[in-house]
């Protein structure tokens, strides 16, 4: 084909910095929404279980939305219709910050909160009353009862989907390309335009995805294997 | 909302299909469709490669798997973009890119479905079948193969779901699809993106919402017909009908 690949132009100079600027925004992209969609996610669960009719309601269509509306529609709802929802302050707030991220950062933990919410909730549900009752007889109180005997057992159910929902959140993250955000997908979209090694180019950003997926991978597998043995 | 509908409506359906390329909802549902059609044959051999009494075809299977399940969608659409052209030689349209994306993305996440549903029957099937003389193939083609596939449904269907939302990405590479065909409404009314992405939004709930709902009353089925087979009493778990975004 006559083709020699050469990825000396991508990992050397101006394209090296590019690719790092794009791996970190894609990385503080990961770990904000991720610790904003946990927080969201356990405050989801507390209403649903809160014996509030109309809040468990909300808890139940805000999950089924979320989980039936495809993630890149959500972000282009937050990008171009949410902005013109606020009131006119909201809006130059916005615009004059860097608010691509910052909008994405929140369709994307929105969205993950109601995964993980379900993903919490099939563990607890998964504990019979019984051990709750179980625990108060012994004479933990409620809180004790929670932390020694109904946690840790819906921590090992509930740990094992919200690793896989972690690495999806981490993947979802290239979604931001499609409003402009300047991390991984972009930044690679950039290079090609820039130096046409298209396939240097995509293999140097899908390695470095691969390579943080995997590291997710294989924290959560030794963390489950680590709370299995914790729960005997 | 509705007077936008009112004007829009066939470009929301089929794009501009008698004077253009069929777009709209109806060519996500026809890309999710092929992507399904073509995926499943692949899902099967992998899912196959995965139980392979041969170590390196197991190994081969379960490394196809992890990669796809650690790229980002994104990632294999342009490689799809970029890749597919040369491997066949010709130039392609969005369409075939999206299908070809799908295909190599969904037949990992399809294949560990029908693992888990080769997993859940007991040893007991493969070894009458193989005890009744049938060799390799006969056994998982007759006997492993139709159980698993029936108790894999619920979880294909949610994957059908995944597929249909992935379709949305189509967008980045502007294939003619329903979200492409919502953001072109957008640009030519500049004013109203909180009514134009409502009825992109609102119409994947609907569709999705009652395939979803679909996949649950049918784990019901399934899971009631298993627990009739099996003897033992002892309930074998729900088939993991986990939706992704």
């Amino acid at each position: 084909m006559g083709y020699t690949l050469d990825f000396g132009a991508i990992l050397s100079g101006e394209h090296l910095r590019w690719l790092i600027s794009g791996l970190r925004l894609t990385l503080e992209l990961t770990l904000s929404s991720w610790v904003l969609a946990l927080v969201l996610g356990v405050i989801l669960v507390l209403l649903r279980s809160s014996g509030i009719k109309p809040a468990e309601w909300f808890v139940t269509a805000y999950v089924e939305v979320h989980q039936n509306v495809p993630l890149l529609v959500q972000v282009l709802f937050w990008y171009f219709a949410v902005p013109e929802l606020l009131p006119e302050a909201g809006r130059i707030w916005l615009n004059e910050r860097n608010s691509e991220f910052l909008l994405v950062m929140l369709a994307l933990s929105f969205c993950f909160a109601a995964y993980m919410s379900e993903a919490l909730r099939s563990g607890m549900r998964a504990i019979p009353q019984t051990q709750h009752e179980a625990g108060r007889a012994l004479g933990f109180g409620y809180l004790r009862t929670m932390q020694y005997v109904v946690i840790p057992q819906a921590a090992r159910l509930a740990i094992p989907p919200l690793i896989n929902y972690s690495l999806l959140l981490f993947k979802n993250t290239s979604l931001a390309m499609a409003i402009g955000v300047h991390e991984l997908t972009t930044q690679t979209r950039q290079i090609e335009n820039d130096t046409f090694r298209t396939f240097e180019a995509f293999t140097v950003s899908t390695v470095l995805y691969l390579m943080i997926s995997f590291v997710i991978m294989a924290g959560g597998a030794l963390l489950e294997r680590r709370i299995k043995r914790e729960g005997r | 909302m509705l007077d936008i509908l009112r004007e829009y409506w066939l470009l929301f359906l089929v794009g501009q299909y008698p004077n253009g390329p069929l777009g709209g909802l109806v060519a996500t549902l026809l890309v999710a469709i092929c992507g399904l059609g073509l995926a499943l044959p692949c899902a099967m051999a992998i899912a196959l490669g995965r139980i392979s009494p041969y170590m390196p075809v197991r190994i081969a299977a379960a490394f196809v798997v992890h990669t796809v399940r650690g790229t980002p969608f994104l990632m294999v659409i342009f490689w799809s973009y970029f890749g597919l052209p040369i491997l066949l030689g010709r130039p392609i349209n969005g369409f075939v890119t999206l299908v070809g994306a799908l295909v190599l993305y969904e037949s990992a996440y399809l294949a560990e479905a029908i693992r888990a549903g080769i997993e859940a029957l007991p040893r007991g099937q493969r070894e009458a079948a193989r005890a009744l003389g049938l060799n390799y193939w006969q056994t998982m083609g007759l006997v492993i193969l139709p159980q698993a596939l029936f108790n894999a449904l619920p979880s294909l269907l949610t994957q059908f779901v995944s597929l249909i939302k992935e379709t949305s990405l189509g967008y980045v590479i502007s294939v003619n699809e329903f979200t492409f065909a919502a953001a072109q409404v957008n640009n030519q009314l500049l004013t109203k993106p909180v009514q134009v992405f409502s009825i992109l939004a609102l119409t994947f709930f609907a569709v999705c919402f009652t395939l979803t709902q679909t996949a649950r009353r049918l784990e019901r089925i399934v899971a009631r017909r298993r627990n009739g087979m099996a003897k033992d009493g002892e309930p074998t778990a729900l088939l993991a009908t986990e939706p992704t975004p």
